[in-house]
């Protein structure tokens, strides 16, 4: 059994302390531990991502306590694209909170990100429920601290309001667990696979009231209408670096659907039917159309990038609820591509902010290198909103392709394609206004200095990845399918869970241990 | 016994969901206390109600307590624990800098509104 499974969790859990305690006013020596953590974490998640790409599944148990009894860490092709997907964001935004000096205006920004890893990539690679509940725990935490991170009256009214959100969708968490554990004895998700077969119909009640419970939970971590209320305010007064990695947190909710309601509760179990098609679909559908629409009605840049935050995950949910092979496919190409998407257009807004008062929608006199950040602008725009030549549009394609022949597949491309000109009237609406009718204002003082150079370097990163992930979507798109094949013959991860011996396996052979 | 616990739990939900819709800081901080203490309740009784069953293996003794449960609780306590001290910090900082302790986003006004209005 290697150890490297674990490493994504360990490494940041002990840096984030150390730098706390070490170097806790040094800067300078945070930053260089900071962004070498997380280049490490890269390395590591690289090859743990290239070892489970031919299907071997990773697991990882710890105190070698065997499962159920014990807790496990489980890798497979889905997780760890996921852990490689969030290091890889992470990376751009250290830079960009470096260069910006985002870092250096409140205390403990290094160490909160260091547990904010933590806790995302936890929750991606753990294969318990209760341990998944606790790294949803760790990176709220962690999010509570750097949501508020430089202070601020607004910043701390939605601080106030994330946290009381997040505190309900916790203990409606814990509600559901209860209820699971109660109905099957056990929170291990592979062993819940297998036990939640036997449930006989006449005795359905808990474990369906469960799922649902467990649904709204990740519904509320998803942003999915009408549980989305707390995204916009937080995600807009969030610090812009701090933002942009939230993009994934919405994404660990999407995760989590798609590993419970393929793993445990699959499409097809008597138990949880209707729960996808009758429920999720329009509501995801009714999120995607809040969210464009939210793009046309925002008046400030920041809300408006919150909004299509909340729209690009309606798409990612439309694609998760039809439950297919294809879907899931088409949904785990398009999560990658709104991550990073969300993710650039947090930080460009603040490259803007840096030039203006506010960021209302309003003429102003032209920000300080206008014409690169508009540039990032009108790229970043142009993949949120899903139009050619980049990957958003070939993620819309792929969920219209994968909804087609589907019962709603008219409301379906109906929603999708209307929302997706609305989000496109939205942006353009955003966009003349920030940067051509500011040609039309005189300003009256001199200009704050621009962006730094290395700011503009992690936005163009993020804008590359974009780039790559739609010259190679053919390779993407193949690795999400083969993703997808996985995660509906769950097999191989509820054999190695189950079976792998530890301790407690064999009492025999651990008499003789003792 | 099983019939006081459960409507303790139920009743600590109801007015742990009541406060909780509540627009203020304070009635929605102890709303989500009292969520968190229905919630270690009901996760404990997850485990089934035994009455002076040991939780640990020894020979001859046939009924026993989950012990599963009571760890699952202690986890849950310290995190709703320091979750609410959390909350309680942030709440007081934004009180303090805007002097308006509603939880919800207000809209701009010029004039005061009369004092208690919801």
């Amino acid at each position: 059994m290697t150890h490297w499974l674990i490493a994504p969790v360990v490494l940041p859990a002990l840096l984030a302390p150390f730098i706390v305690l070490a170097a806790r006013y040094h800067i300078g020596i945070q930053r260089v531990f900071s962004i070498a953590g997380v280049l490490t974490l890269i390395v590591i998640s690289g090859a743990l991502a290239w070892n489970t790409s031919d299907g071997t599944i990773m697991l990882y148990q710890l105190g070698d306590w065997a499962a159920p009894f014990g807790i496990v860490l489980v890798g497979d092709r889905l997780s760890t694209m996921m852990v490689l997907l969030t290091v890889v964001l992470a990376l751009f935004v250290l830079v960009y909170a470096i260069s910006s000096g985002w870092d250096d205006r409140g205390r403990h920004f290094h160490a909160l990100f260091q547990f904010q890893l933590m806790g995302i990539l936890g929750a991606f690679l753990t294969g318990d429920l209760f341990n998944l509940f606790v790294f949803f725990e760790v990176l709220l935490i962690a999010s509570y601290g750097l949501m508020i991170h430089a202070g601020g009256t607004k910043r701390l009214r939605a601080g106030v309001q994330y946290v009381l959100f997040n505190l309900i969708g916790s203990t409606l968490f814990l509600f559901a667990l209860g209820a699971i554990y109660a109905e099957t004895g056990t929170l291990n998700m592979a062993d819940l696979a297998n036990r939640v077969t036997l449930i006989t119909p006449d005795e359905t009640v808990g474990i369906r009231v469960a799922a649902v419970l467990l649904l709204l939970v990740f519904a509320i971590k998803a942003a999915l209408v009408p549980l989305h209320f707390w995204l916009p305010s937080s995600y807009a007064e969030a610090p812009a670096p701090v933002a942009a990695l939230f993009a994934i947190m919405t994404k660990v909710g999407a995760y989590a659907i798609i590993r419970v309601y393929t793993l445990i509760f699959p499409p097809d179990l008597a138990v949880t039917s209707g729960l996808h098609d009758v429920w999720l679909l329009p509501a995801a559908l009714i999120s995607l159309a809040v969210g464009m629409i939210g793009v046309l009605a925002a008046k400030q840049l920041d809300r408006l990038v919150a909004f299509s935050i909340i729209g690009s995950m309606g798409m990612v949910l439309v694609s998760i609820a039809l439950f297919s092979p294809v879907g899931i496919a088409a949904a785990l190409y398009y999560i990658v591509h709104s991550t990073l998407a969300g993710a650039a257009l947090f930080l460009i807004t603040d490259l803007v902010r840096s030039g203006r008062s506010n960021l209302e929608l309003t003429p102003q006199p032209p920000v300080s290198g206008a014409t690169l950040t508009a540039g990032l602008f009108f790229i970043g725009a142009i993949a949120m909103a899903g139009l050619p030549p980049l990957s958003g549009f070939l993620g819309k394609l792929l969920v219209l392709d994968a909804a087609y022949g589907t019962d709603l597949m008219v409301w379906i491309w109906a929603i999708v394609l209307g929302s997706s000109l609305i989000s496109i009237v939205g942006f353009a609406r955003a966009g003349s206004i920030l940067f051509w009718k500011a040609k039309s204002v005189d300003a009256t003082e001199a200009a704050p200095p621009p962006p730094a150079t290395m700011s503009y370097v992690a936005v163009g990163g993020l804008i590359t990845m974009l780039a790559a992930h739609t010259i190679f979507a053919g390779q993407v798109h193949g690795y999400t399918t083969t993703i997808a094949a996985q995660l509906f013959a769950p097999e191989p991860y509820i054999s190695t869970v189950v079976d792998t011996p530890g301790k407690l396996s064999d009492p025999t052979e651990k008499e003789e241990d003792h | 016994m099983e019939l006081l616990i459960a409507s303790a739990i139920g009743i600590m939900t109801a007015a742990g969901i009541y406060l909780v819709l509540r627009l203020r800081t304070f009635p929605v901080i102890l709303g989500i206390s009292l969520l968190t203490y229905a919630v270690n309740i009901f996760l404990f009784t997850s485990g089934r109600l035994v009455v002076g069953a040991p939780p640990v293996l020894r020979d001859d003794i046939t009924t026993y307590t989950d012990p599963l449960p009571q760890a699952l609780v202690l986890t849950a306590i310290v995190i709703s624990f320091g979750m609410t001290a959390v909350v309680v910090m942030i709440g007081l900082g934004a009180f303090l800098g805007s002097d308006d302790d509603h939880v919800d986003d207000q809209p701009d006004r010029s004039d005061d509104a009369p004092e208690g209005t919801p």
